[in-house]
């Protein structure tokens, strides 16, 4: 953490030789190596079932809830091997927004903002909570929709923002990098357009992985794309390169709409 | 025969059938309450409704007949609560370990099958079980003399109960989708966290009804408790004294009984009919409720 050498390290992630296996004979993601860069929107692109959200998933270590998932390689966060550390611990740094918006139904939505704070056993005094709740939800354009309305369920709330409300219980704890598996497949145009918006002005304070079957969306706000197909990453490179110049066939075919 | 005309008579024919036989169960059903409620008009009548509820006496000398119900109810109150605060530590610890924690393994069927089948277990076995192996233990511990009482029979009716409180409690454990589950898990939580903060408040009114159901069946059980609880007709000072609950003093004496005591008996049961129908019915409404949710 002290090297200032890797501080000023332009990838905040590297992934190496990264393999995900569902089951014994065959490898859902397969060998992938990629450097993801601090500060920036990094989209992982594929057909269905291409391992985009499995590879997404290794990075915060869900897998391990499960049974018979094996995952192996390395992942290094700033130099610190993510495999080694305790799960719970890189969770805390490597936030996570799921397809479905999924507030806490059973949490007002200042709770639901500070939930990653007392799921951790971590209680700050009131001023702080105050402080947190509201730099959380500005910083996802939801304080003054719901600031009168704190103490209240999030349930009333509509997608786009009960999305927003989750992005913002995500950094509320202050992670370096946060995943978002295809985020805003469940909402519809107007509030995907502002939590695209968003994204682009979070980048600078986080790192955002994206996965998205969306390729208008990947163009419009990733600066990094990655496009798998069948579980191997075939093609990475800068969005714009990759989008006007693809190099690999798959990845011409599918942006073309003839896979996917 | 032209199986087009034949049909829809045949038809009639069953459909009458069924529409018969659900009226006949519905009047059996209609003619027990009356008779509960005829049968024990005299009583009521005799000792007036409030104070056969809220007397202790229970006397049967002829010329000196006096019959109040308060030493049964408290019976009855007494062991269900007692048998329901057993139950806890045993039925949601097997809930959580069915629904959650080892969720769609094979142990977990093997579990499940065992606490079904502990729910169909005749009670009498229960009880014998509970005279002959908990109740020497229960005197050898010092607790009381005889073994029997409100305590051994409280403890063998939480283990019945622990069936219908955990099967319930773990199918609403369940239900608790799993992008809840995992959006805990995504900030750091920890399993334990993810039960406390996640699951719990989640399904608790689920768990909840699943406990009130539970009473419901420990009201009523009879065979366990008058085989365990000594039978004796006085309110319970203590939870190691003899006692009898509602359905155990009907089960001890309905056979010699007549005239104004067969009639107090017939009133006790109506009350412990009302007491498990208000139960069971508010149940049912908090277990619809937890799952519209």
């Amino acid at each position: 953490m002290e090297n200032p050498i890797i501080q000023t390290n332009t990838n905040i992630l590297s992934i190496k030789d990264l393999c995900v296996a569902y089951t014994a004979d065959h490898l859902s993601v397969s060998h992938v190596n990629v450097e993801i860069p601090r500060n920036q929107i990094t989209a992982i692109m594929g057909p269905s079932g291409c391992g985009k959200s499995t590879l997404l998933r290794a990075i915060n270590r869900m897998h391990e809830l499960y049974r018979g998932i094996q995952v192996s390689g390395q992942m290094l966060l700033d130099g610190h091997d993510l495999m080694s550390m305790d799960p719970i611990k890189v969770r805390r740094q490597v936030g996570m927004v799921f397809q479905r918006p999924n507030p806490f139904p059973t949490m007002s939505i200042a709770d639901n903002v500070m939930a990653g704070y007392m799921l951790n056993g971590l209680h700050p005094d009131k001023q702080q909570r105050n402080q947190i709740v509201e730099r959380s939800l500005r910083s996802v354009g939801l304080w003054d929709e719901v600031k009168d309305s704190l103490t209240k369920k999030g349930t009333f709330l509509s997608g786009g923002q009960q999305q927003r409300l989750c992005i913002a219980r995500a950094l509320a704890l202050q992670p370096q990098i946060i995943l978002m598996d295809e985020p805003t497949s469940a909402l519809d145009p107007i509030a995907t357009s502002t939590i695209e918006n968003l994204l682009t002005e979070l980048q600078r304070d986080v790192t955002i992985i994206i996965v998205t079957h969306n390729m208008g969306q990947a163009r419009r706000i990733s600066q990094k794309s990655l496009f798998m197909y069948l579980g191997e990453l075939v093609e990475c490179g800068p969005t714009e390169t990759l989008f006007s110049n693809p190099s690999h066939p798959h990845t011409a075919s599918y942006l073309s709409g003839h896979i996917g | 025969m032209n199986i087009h005309s034949a049909l829809p008579s045949r038809d009639k024919i069953f459909r009458n059938l069924l529409f018969v036989s659900s009226v006949i169960i519905l009047l059996v059903c209609a003619s027990m309450i009356l008779s509960l409620v005829t049968d024990s008009i005299s009583a009521f009548g005799e000792f007036g409704f409030f104070r056969f509820i809220f007397s202790s006496e229970w006397s049967y000398q002829e010329g000196n007949e006096h019959y109040g119900a308060l030493p049964f109810i408290v019976g009855t109150l007494l062991t269900t609560t007692l048998a329901l605060l057993f139950c806890i530590p045993f039925s949601l610890p097997v809930a959580l370990f069915v629904g959650e924690y080892y969720k769609g393994r094979r142990i977990t069927s093997f579990l499940s099958t065992i606490t079904d089948l502990l729910a169909g277990i005749p009670s009498v076995i229960f009880g014998l079980w509970g005279f002959y192996v908990l109740r020497p233990i229960v005197v050898n511990l010092g607790l009381s003399e005889q073994g029997s009482g409100i305590l051994t029979a409280s403890f063998v009716l939480a283990i019945m109960i622990v069936p219908y409180a955990a099967s319930l409690s773990a199918e609403f454990i369940k239900m608790v989708p799993a992008e809840l589950k995992e959006a805990a898990y995504s900030m750091g939580a920890t399993r334990g966290e993810v039960v406390r903060h996640v699951i719990f408040p989640y399904c608790g009114s689920g768990i909840f009804s699943a406990f009130i159901l539970a009473i419901g069946r420990a009201l009523g059980e009879t065979m366990t408790v008058t085989m365990l609880i000594g039978n004796t007709n006085q309110i319970p000072l203590s939870i190691t004294d003899t006692g009898n609950t509602m359905a155990s003093i009907i089960c001890n004496q309905f056979g010699e009984a007549n005239g104004l005591r067969l009639s107090s008996l017939y009133a006790i049961a109506l009350i412990l009919f009302a007491l498990t129908a208000v139960i069971n019915i508010i149940g049912k409404i908090l277990i619809k409720r937890a799952q519209i949710k």
